[in-house]
């Protein structure tokens, strides 16, 4: 041991998993915002919120087995829940102008509290963790589970979006909320905004992988992974599976909210298209193809997937449909544990080699 | 109340096509433990094939159809859903990957926009409430419930099929080759969708997405109804068609999901498996 160099000795054991955060954080706080230009990391702002989601659904998904279809929901609760607060601000006492345009004269009753801004940011978490406990408890308690689950959550995301389209003068329609000025005192749309709020997801997103990983190292932790993996055991021995879900559910929801309402600011917009069956859909499959089962993985997965969805999509539009079905496939058959399985196999074999 | 009595029709006709729809699924899904979202995309297939075969004949395209969706599932089955027996979750994925694909296909084929397929002359008009086209549609949803019921009940073959269902490992144990039970399970589901999709092809346009509106419903129809049930997908195939329509006629369109859902939710505290299950002391 005294005799390996110091770099051997911090990328192996303990040091590795510290080592490699700071890393990524120095890149991500540090580096990024010097070298990327406006647009690139308003970009790589926007990933960064899938990847809030994305943490979420590899909490929930990967640790707890609950295959949700549904983030775009929660996704959708918090966005929409800042998108409102900031359409009141901009209106400042007037109608907003969307419901000026579908002909609303008063102001309605749903929307009144949210001009209050504490009240706002709280319920971009309370609202999402509300209805994932609600469906929860639901749920799970009558043992509803595994491929029933993630049907009726898709079924949720696909309810939502025909309510938000359908409620036109309440939501704006198809076309969501959009056209932000003012965001708490500052412009939008300016650079020196957007790369503030680009540190702020980065923190963000640093700060809930952190917790994410202390609840899945602590005994709550070791209790969902017992779940995903033999629930009817964890019932024999008098724990109550449904509890554990149902937490883990609404503690991704309400991750999912967050990284909602940072999106509104960062994209300026928030639509049902972003939050429908397919966009949920497709941050699962960005976190299969990241790695389920580390909580790393997914985050990976989300800004990998959101990078390759723009290049492709600039440079060949017909063909990225294709792509992204047959990566699918490719990553289900051959590597189902995502990049980072593979990341895991290699250090393996290194190391049995050494 | 006269709007009420027109909507029996329009509801009655949405439950037969989740019907033809859901047959499918419950099935693969009950045997296999396979959740294929490409399904829809074989819906698809089905009216496409309608679209092609126009100038032939409406009753020619139904058996093709059959026939065109049946080899795509069973390709889709040899090749790739064999793979993933007991990771139910994956195949949803995997499947939904294949979906992609298929209907980028049917973009580059067939163009983006919608087709129209023109309803044959003997199918225009109707008795009263009753379009001959609604009337079609549940006519051949009937006669699938009976052919399934037959070829379950009174084929050797269905018999397998059902040994297979019920349980896996001593099917094979008694000799079935459960490869071949599942392949004709997969071929008929896949079939049954493709007939949907010439159904379909009566009461709307055709586009690539066409499979994506109905594969959720079919799905809470399976789920409602109970896996592999073929009796509990009737009747939760005809509940949520009419429930569809009439919470449509009752609020709006957007409202009428949600309180679909909901009541779905809310069936589920009561029966968590479904309308019909096989009771068994075994866990999960």
């Amino acid at each position: 041991m005294t005799a390996l160099p110091v770099s051997r000795r911090v990328l192996s054991g303990r040091w590795q998993g510290p080592a490699a955060f700071t890393a990524v954080a120095v890149l991500a706080l540090v580096v990024a915002p010097l070298l990327l230009e406006p647009f690139r990391l308003g970009l790589l702002a926007k990933y960064l919120c899938y990847a809030i989601v994305a943490l979420g659904i590899g909490l929930a998904w990967g640790q707890g087995g609950m295959l949700t279809l549904g983030q775009g929901v929660f996704f959708g609760l918090g966005g929409y829940a800042m998108g409102m607060y900031l359409k009141l601000n901009d209106a400042g006492g007037d109608l907003p102008d969307f419901m000026v345009w579908s002909g609303v004269e008063k102001l309605p009753a749903l929307w009144k509290p949210f001009g209050n801004p504490v009240f706002a940011l709280a319920m971009v978490v309370v609202l999402p963790v509300a209805v994932a406990l609600l469906l929860g408890v639901l749920v799970f308690r009558q043992r509803v589970r595994g491929a029933y689950f993630a049907i009726l959550t898709q079924a949720l995301a696909a309810a939502l979006v025909i309510l938000l389209v359908g409620q036109q003068g309440l939501t704006g329609g198809t076309n969501g909320l959009t056209n932000f000025f003012d965001f708490f005192g500052r412009d939008v749309a300016a650079d020196e905004t957007q790369r503030g709020l680009y540190l702020l997801v980065a923190v963000v997103l640093g700060a809930l992988y952190l917790g994410a990983r202390q609840l899945v190292r602590s005994r709550f932790g070791r209790l969902l992974l017992a779940v995903r993996d033999g629930e009817d055991r964890v019932r024999f021995l008098g724990y109550d599976p449904a509890t554990v879900k149902t937490l883990t559910f609404a503690v991704s929801a309400g991750m999912a909210g967050i990284a909602g309402a940072l999106f509104v600011p960062v994209v300026g917009i928030i639509s049902p298209a972003l939050l429908g069956v397919v966009p949920s859909l497709e941050l699962v499959v960005a976190v299969a193809v990241g790695g389920r089962f580390a909580l790393a993985g997914a985050v990976l997965g989300a800004v990998v997937m959101g990078y390759a969805r723009t290049y492709f999509s600039e440079e060949l539009p017909d063909a990225w449909l294709y792509l992204q079905g047959a990566l699918f496939v490719l990553v289900m058959t051959l590597a189902p544990k995502g990049i980072a399985g593979l990341a895991a196999a290699v250090v393996r074999r290194r190391e049995a080699r050494a | 109340m006269e709007g009420m009595v027109n909507q029996l029709p329009i509801g009655l006709s949405i439950g037969a096509v989740l019907l033809l729809i859901a047959l499918g699924l419950t099935f693969t899904f009950g045997q296999m433990g396979v959740i294929n979202m490409a399904h829809g995309e074989f819906i698809m297939a089905g009216a496409y094939t309608a679209y092609l075969l126009q100038g032939v004949g409406f009753l020619v395209a139904l058996p093709v159809a059959f026939v065109v969706a049946g080899v795509m599932g069973l390709i889709l089955e040899r090749t790739l859903i064999r793979r993933f027996y007991g990771r139910p979750l994956d195949t949803l994925l995997l499947t939904w990957g294949v979906s992609l694909i298929l209907q980028q296909l049917a973009r580059d084929l067939f163009g983006a926009p919608n087709v129209q397929v023109a309803s044959p002359e003997w199918l225009r008009g109707g008795l009263g409430i009753l379009p001959y086209n609604r009337l079609f549609i549940m006519g051949l949803a009937a006669a699938s419930v009976v052919g399934i019921w037959a070829y379950m009940n009174r084929t050797g073959q269905g018999r397998r099929m059902r040994a297979v269902m019920q349980n896996r490992r001593l099917a094979a144990t008694s000799g079935i080759d459960t490869g071949r039970v599942d392949q004709r399970t997969f071929f008929i589901g896949s079939g049954l969708a493709g007939v949907a999709g010439v159904a379909l092809t009566l009461i709307g346009p055709v586009g690539p997405t066409l499979g994506t509106y109905y594969i959720v419903d079919a799905f809470l129809v399976v789920v409602a109804g109970g896996l592999g049930q073929l009796r509990g997908a009737v009747l939760a195939a005809i509940g949520l068609g009419l429930l569809n329509s009439y919470a449509e006629f009752w609020s709006d369109a957007s409202l009428a999901k949600v309180a679909v859902l909901v009541a779905i939710i809310g069936f589920l505290q009561i029966r968590p498996q479904g309308l019909f299950f096989v009771r068994s002391r075994a866990l999960t």
